[in-house]
């Protein structure tokens, strides 16, 4: 399974030195990479019908413990195949779709990242690599979206899909790792074990929260939906694959492999049937104010997704099954249309429904595969979607609550919204007359409409003879999803029961409702008055806040001015020591075991403070220089009186040499120039005063407490013992701690270098300024 | 003399912390050096200073008769010392470079015309 993420991922760098090629010809090898990982996984269909699990073990850092664990069950078998199989259909649409567009060697470098990175979440058996390759999809569908990049408001939808499914992830990998601690494993098919402990766990709630807007913020829920619209800026062939089999429904299958981990209790069925039911009523109603047909799709899709979330927090067997047949039912009804839509846009270069008609006189067999989608997702009998929404209402109308009545009117309503927002995208562009301008359109190459025309009538084939797929994936995918055995058997004809009855009526109002909800601009027009409230407007603005916020932060913290950063620095290192040194109460001073002061030791005081204030205050550099060797001089007599030879003598000699070497280099500067205002200086000596008062406050406080003396009596007794000298600090410098003086004198020669080298280096005249 | 030592530092302090705060790089580097000496004398004053009896053993015994100073803080500033000095050189001469470049010691004239923008 590795070999099969992998593979998308070496194809895709290997985009960046052979992209040329394949913009050639040879661009026909690429839909044979996902048609090899189609057949990889069709081959594994018979063993997992039969309830094997393939897993694959291979360390990837093991210390962490984050592993390559792949795992290959039911649920992950279906989304296998989808990712692949739709893959296909959509590399081979693709290829024909952007043929001679300059970028086309990067958009199928995204798209092979992309599919890896989706093959990646669905068969990781590890969390923390299941979160990594979840963040892969993410970036890689920024990319996507964001492909047409000279348009801003494609940028712009680019941006928003990556900061809401961005922000969702770093939600979920905080759950992920809170689970992952809890249960004591990171490895998927473990967690199953632990589901008592984390249900019961104090954190639990905490956990969920955290997961759900990992998922819902991938899988569009409300009120995070509103990047997927957004999203339909990026070419239609992306649209078709991210919102129909993969990106979107990566969130549906989190939720789905987590039921039997964390889900079951009353907290998760009752979250997502609130958030997945209201979102798939409001979507359905959303998709019917659109002209727009990619429009119409997106909240359709997104009242799919919430129609999935709703039949998840239903928390049934039924409702499981109905899922996982639903999700297949979806996936081929929603990728035709969606590849129908670009033909559409493709040959006639609009979108609009209110422009649109006839065009099945011009394009029968893309007609033919828009019809089969349609009805598919209207339901319509002896259709895959009539299975579906067969399995939906049963598990509606079973629920083991007295809500089963309201839930399943929620579901009709929704369905009624699909199946009017089905034939608005499938059948009203190809009937009625067509429009002079559109007599010229012809049918695009065969790559192009015979993949949507495979899907649609794959979705008849499972309609009749649904037992192909009940039995070979959606079984083992309900199983995977519920976490333990159940029977299950797809039938085309269920008998003639509430369950058909509501169907048919749901057919038939959606087909009242299409007919008497004519697309217009006025529509739209009346729904955009609802914006300012919109989550969408909500968040935005948010963002934008955030945004001003960190350039004002950053303009504040950040304004190129050094002694800015400086004044801030000490200012918080002052705030910081001045609030430890107030809590250590009052600063006491020992008298008694102070040194005696004599006259001349305050005499050098003098001169110092002198020297100093004389440096603070002067314009002549020659002078602040002079003043600072003055301090220097005054310091060496202070180590004399102190017992400090070496000290002495090492000040005296690198005082003078630094004084020599300041008036020698910098003698021909001009004096100091009064930049600042009378204000700034007041401000500063305040700040640079406070640090020096805390500073000596500290040194008071050490003055207090008793001296340790253990190290200094080591060093004094054994200078000679053991080193043979007798002046113990040259002895500790160069014996007992000659490692650290050997690297001082490195720095000190590289130092030398430096300067030698500064000095040497002449000034080319175009150099200065 | 403690006392006055802590005085002489803390001024020390707030001297080099004035002179890093203004706009002339010759001042900012006249600051990092009061600062280091600030450093120095704190370090110097903690580890208990005592007058007149050097941390060198007497030429006639192995090890100390009597009181000394402490020698660890004493080692301490010296390498701190030579490092600072180490430190000034280049600097000096780097001052030297950038003088001789942009013909100013004012800070500002550092930063690039993109970044005056802010």
């Amino acid at each position: 399974m590795l070999f099969t993420v992998l593979t998308g991922l070496i194809t895709s760098s290997l985009l960046v030195p052979f992209g040329k090629l394949m913009k050639t010809k040879w661009s026909v090898l690429l839909p044979f990479i996902p048609v090899i990982l189609f057949l990889f996984y069709l081959w594994h269909v018979p063993v997992v019908a039969n309830g094997t699990n393939v897993i694959q073990h291979l360390a990837w850092v093991p210390s962490l413990g984050v592993n390559f664990d792949f795992r290959l069950d039911g649920l992950s078998l279906l989304f296998a195949l989808l990712i692949t199989g739709i893959g296909t259909a959509i590399f081979f649409y693709g290829r024909s779709y952007l043929k001679g567009h300059i970028y086309f060697d990067r958009f199928f470098a995204y798209l092979l990242l992309f599919m890896s990175a989706m093959l990646g979440v669905v068969l990781s058996n590890n969390i923390l690599t299941l979160f990594v390759f979840w963040e892969l999809t993410s970036i890689s569908s920024f990319f996507l979206i964001g492909f047409n990049n000279d348009s801003k408001e494609s940028r712009n939808s680019a941006l928003t899909a990556l900061s809401i499914t961005g922000l969702g992830g770093f939600f979920l990998l905080a759950g992920l790792v809170l689970a992952g601690n809890i249960a004591g494993t990171f490895i998927i098919s473990e967690l199953f074990a632990q589901h008592d402990k984390l249900v019961n766990h104090s954190l639990y709630p905490l956990i969920i929260g955290l997961v759900f807007i990992g998922a819902f913020t991938k899988s569009a829920q409300f009120p995070f939906h509103f990047w997927l619209p957004g999203a339909m800026k990026a070419p239609t062939p992306v649209s078709a694959y991210l919102h129909s089999a993969t990106m979107v429904k990566a969130g549906i299958y989190l939720l789905a492999r987590f039921t039997p981990i964390l889900g079951n209790t009353e907290l998760w069925n009752t979250t997502l049937l609130i958030v997945g039911g209201f979102t798939m009523v409001f979507a359905a109603i959303h998709a019917l104010f659109r002209t727009d047909l990619k429009s119409i799709l997106a909240y359709s899709t997104i009242s799919a997704l919430g129609i999935l979330t709703f039949l998840l927090g239903l928390g049934t067997t039924e409702a499981f099954i109905a899922a996982s047949v639903f999700i297949l039912v979806h996936a081929l009804y929603k990728a035709t249309l969606f590849m129908v839509t670009g033909i559409i846009d493709h040959e006639t270069h609009t979108r609009d429904l209110t422009k649109l008609g006839g065009l099945r006189k011009v394009l029968m067999p893309v007609f033919i595969a828009a019809v089969l989608a349609a009805l598919s997702s209207a339901g319509l009998p002896s259709t895959f979607g009539f299975i579906g929404k067969d399995l939906i209402y049963e598990a509606t109308l079973h629920y083991h609550h007295n809500w089963a009545i309201w839930l399943t009117a929620l579901a009709v309503i929704t369905n009624i919204g699909l199946v009017a927002a089905g034939f608005m995208a499938g059948i009203k562009p190809f009937t009625g007359k067509l429009p002079q301008a559109f007599e010229q359109v012809h049918l695009p190459y065969k790559s192009m409409w015979i993949p949507p025309l495979i899907l649609a009538v794959l979705g008849l084939v499972f309609g009749i003879f649904p037992g192909i797929t009940g039995d070979y994936f959606n079984h083992q995918t309900a199983i995977a999803i519920a976490g333990e055995n159940l029977e299950m058997e797809l039938k085309m004809w269920h008998g003639f029961n509430t369950v058909f009855i509501l169907s048919l009526a749901t057919l038939a109002t959606g087909t009242i409702v299409y007919f008497l909800n004519k697309p217009s601009e006025a529509k739209l027009r009346a729904i955009e008055q609802f914006n300012h409230i919109s989550p969408q407007y909500i968040i935005t603005k948010i963002g934008a806040g955030i945004k001003q916020m960190s350039a004002w932060y950053t303009n504040v913290f950040h304004n190129g001015y050094l002694r800015s950063y400086h004044i801030k620095i000490i200012l918080f290192a002052e705030l910081l020591l001045g609030y430890k040194l107030w809590l250590g109460g009052p600063v006491r001073i020992d008298y008694a075991n102070l040194t005696p002061l004599s006259w001349y030791e305050f005499g050098i005081a003098a001169i110092l403070l002198g020297a100093m204030y004389l440096i603070v205050t002067t314009r002549s550099r020659l002078t602040a220089v002079v003043s600072t060797s003055v301090i220097g001089y005054c310091i060496c007599l202070m180590f004399v009186f102190y017992s400090a030879p070496d000290l002495a003598m090492t000040q005296f000699t690198i005082d003078t040499l630094t004084t020599v070497l300041f008036v020698l280099v910098l003698y021909k500067l001009p004096p100091f120039i009064n930049f600042t205002s009378r204000g700034v200086p007041i401000r500063d000596a305040i700040v640079a005063l406070g640090f020096g008062i805390i500073i000596s406050l500290i040194a008071l406080r050490v003055l207090y407490e008793p001296n340790s003396t253990a190290i200094s009596d080591f060093y004094g007794e054994n200078a000679y013992l053991l080193a043979k000298g007798k002046n113990v600090v040259n002895v500790i410098l160069v014996d007992f701690r000659g490692m650290d003086t050997m690297f001082e004198t490195v720095v000190l020669s590289i130092a030398a270098l430096g300067v030698y080298s500064l000095i040497k280096l002449r000034l080319k005249s175009s150099e200065k300024e | 003399m403690e006392l006055l030592l802590v005085l002489i530092l803390g001024l020390l302090y707030a001297a080099g912390v004035y002179l890093i705060l203004r706009r002339s790089m010759v001042k900012l580097l006249l600051g990092i050096m009061l600062l280091g000496n600030g450093a120095n004398i704190l370090i110097f004053v903690l580890g208990k200073i005592t007058k007149g009896s050097p941390p060198v053993i007497n030429e006639a015994y192995k090890v100390f008769q009597e009181i000394y100073a402490d020698p660890i803080p004493q080692a301490l500033i010296l390498t701190a010392i030579v490092i600072s000095f180490g430190l000034t050189s280049f600097a000096i001469v780097l001052l030297k470079r950038v003088y001789a470049l942009v013909d100013s010691d004012d800070l500002d004239d550092l930063n690039t015309p993109e970044e005056e923008d802010i």
